[in-house]
């Protein structure tokens, strides 16, 4: 290994250079890399590729089988999982649609509220700093907990919701029992849930804005919803996109909160796609629970590419 | 002058929207269910700690905390250490080697749990850590690698070359410049990617439903979902049950709050 004398780390340090010949040095850093080195990234590799990435590529291979998890034999059936999925499962594409409904909802409103939130907390005053960081509070939450609070605000009888409404003499609602609105209150949970943190990204975001812009566009005549449109939103664009993808991909994964607030398994109208994976799954259908979280997959990398596409219209701060 | 009122109408509505139900949680987690039904926002009558006696000893939620404590104990270190490895080659290797290592790494947060957990529960099986909390140690450190990876090699990439380099001729291996230099100019970004770790790990639920079976082998939120079917409307319990689940990560947050929000901040910023 040693061509000439000089420690091994010496060597092969990026950009290094021996004081005798730099130019020389400088030339051969790049292949000059101590091996030692490719030891420290051995271990995270390894558990990655065998129980991350194995695993995945091997949920393909089980989507087009029949096995259910505990004989030996199976059988290969092409694409019929996929199929089954998409023509003749009803339970499978109620849960499809609604998870879609969820995180149309979900993105729409947390993307605004969080802006929102965030446009009324920028400024740095001390009220300002502590309402942040309440409304930042229910984020370290497990999703158990906060399923089991908003079940207790939504409880038809003895629920605060309805103890509430029933002080200024309005009959409250039945919320996570009537099947009709039941997606639509668990939204406002998960909302209730995230907004603080997404608020978070938006006020970083916000905060990069040179206040000189505002006073310019004063000088000019322009008006609160002129200075918001010219200036503010295109400077938060990059903040809408990253709020966005997040917010996607959380409400995509609600799992936990749906378990906690409905039950497991939970009842039809309430039943998303990573819920319906797990019953799948629990009813050992191993084949189709790989096949339908194939499914799950795809839709999460279709929307995500979606979104980046719609939202490259919108004019980017930089 | 009406601007300011609609917008501290807004933040005053949101803030109790935010403060009224968590202080009925509290307040009830001390009730009877018949006092709590009474009146919500009412103080208990005496702080009476059964529920919390109950959850703890009749619940198993006692030894649910402590397999709460020993997995997010063990996961957290593991992660950031097996992060941080990976993390300080990318940063020090070049082209081609960096660039596959850092990718190979980093795509693993394409990859939602749902995706794999079929073939992930079949080869826990065979391996023997199905039910045992090594399994879920193992589970946790894999689902967060990536993003780990991710937010400390992200960080460690913008540290001055220069400094690696005297380190270097200073004579220090790869191990020596890692630990001595590397690892605690990172500290920001550790304690970041750690807090993050922390709060994700405390609250798993979809590995653990996955996996165990023992009631003893439960971790909290888990121990805390079984209460759902058997305690349907025993809101008292189920709150102190809250409470339990959710006091570590409360203390740290009320103490660390700053660290909360870079931390969190990072994994949605930058997953």
């Amino acid at each position: 290994m040693s061509i000439h004398p000089g420690t091994a780390a010496e060597r092969k340090a990026p950009g290094s250079h021996t004081p005798a010949n730099p130019a020389k040095a400088r030339r051969r850093s790049p292949t000059r890399v101590n091996p030692a080195l490719y030891l420290f990234p051995l271990p995270a590799v390894a558990v990655v590729a065998f129980f991350l990435v194995m695993p995945t590529l091997q949920a393909f291979q089980y989507a087009i089988t029949d096995w259910n998890g505990f004989s030996a034999a199976f059988n290969y059936v092409g694409l019929d999982n996929f199929i089954r999925a998409f023509t003749k499962d009803s339970l499978f594409t109620n849960a499809l649609t609604n998870n879609l409904k969820f995180v149309l909802l979900v993105v729409i409103a947390q993307t605004l509220f969080s802006l929102i939130l965030a446009l009324l907390l920028t400024r740095n005053s001390r009220g300002s700093i502590l309402l942040r960081a309440l409304f930042f509070f229910p984020t370290i939450l497990s999703s158990v907990s906060v399923a089991f609070i908003w079940k207790f605000i939504y409880d038809p009888n003895f629920g605060l919701a309805n103890s509430v409404l029933r002080t200024v003499g309005v009959d409250g609602g039945a919320y996570l029992g009537n099947d009709a609105q039941a997606l639509y209150w668990v939204a406002v949970t998960q909302v209730w849930f995230h907004s603080g943190q997404m608020m978070v990204v938006y006020i970083a975001g916000l905060q990069a804005i040179p206040r000189e812009l505002y006073e310019a566009a004063e000088m000019d005549g322009a008006n609160k919803w002129q200075q918001f449109k010219s200036i503010t939103w295109p400077f938060v664009a990059p903040a809408t996109s990253i709020v966005v993808a997040y917010t996607t991909v959380q409400s995509f994964k609600a799992f936990d909160l749906i378990l906690g607030i409905a039950g497991n398994p939970p009842k039809s109208s309430l039943d998303i796609l990573s819920t319906r994976i797990y019953s799948t799954f629990a009813n050992s259908e191993f084949g189709y629970a790989a096949a339908q979280s194939i499914i799950f997959m795809a839709m999460i990398a279709l929307v995500t590419w979606l979104q980046r596409r719609l939202l490259r219209l919108t004019p980017k701060g930089d | 002058m009406l601007a300011s009122l609609s917008r501290r109408a807004i933040l005053a509505i949101y803030a109790v929207i935010i403060i009224v139900p968590l202080t009925v949680v509290a307040f009830g987690s001390f009730k009877t269910t018949q006092e709590l039904f009474a009146g919500p926002f009412s103080l208990p009558h005496s702080l009476s700690t059964d529920n919390f006696t109950e959850v703890v000893g009749g619940q198993n939620l006692g030894s649910s905390f402590m397999n709460s404590v020993i997995v997010t104990g063990i996961s957290v270190p593991l992660t950031l250490f097996l992060a941080s490895l990976a993390g300080y080659a990318v940063s020090r290797l070049k082209g081609f080697m960096s660039w596959a290592i850092f990718g190979f790494l980093v795509l693993g947060m394409a990859i939602p749990a749902q995706a794999n957990m079929v073939p992930l529960y079949v080869l826990f099986g065979r391996l023997g850590l199905l039910d045992n909390l090594g399994g879920l140690i193992l589970a946790n450190v894999v689902s967060t690698l990536p993003i780990a990876v991710f937010i400390l090699g992200g960080f460690m990439r913008t540290l001055p070359k220069e400094l690696y380099e005297a380190s270097s001729i200073d004579g220090s291996g790869p191990w020596k410049t890692y630990s001595s230099i590397a690892l605690p100019l990172s500290a920001p970004s550790i304690a970041a990617a750690a807090i993050f770790l922390f709060v994700i790990h405390w609250n798993e639920l979809l590995y653990p439903l996955l996996f165990i079976q023992t009631p003893g082998n439960r971790t909290l939120p888990l121990a805390l979902l079984s209460f759902q079917g058997e305690f349907q409307t025993n809101y008292p319990l189920l709150f102190a049950g809250v409470i339990l689940a959710s006091l570590p990560v409360v203390v740290a947050y009320v103490f660390l709050q700053r660290y909360f929000v870079a931390g969190i901040t990072a994994g949605a910023s930058k997953g």
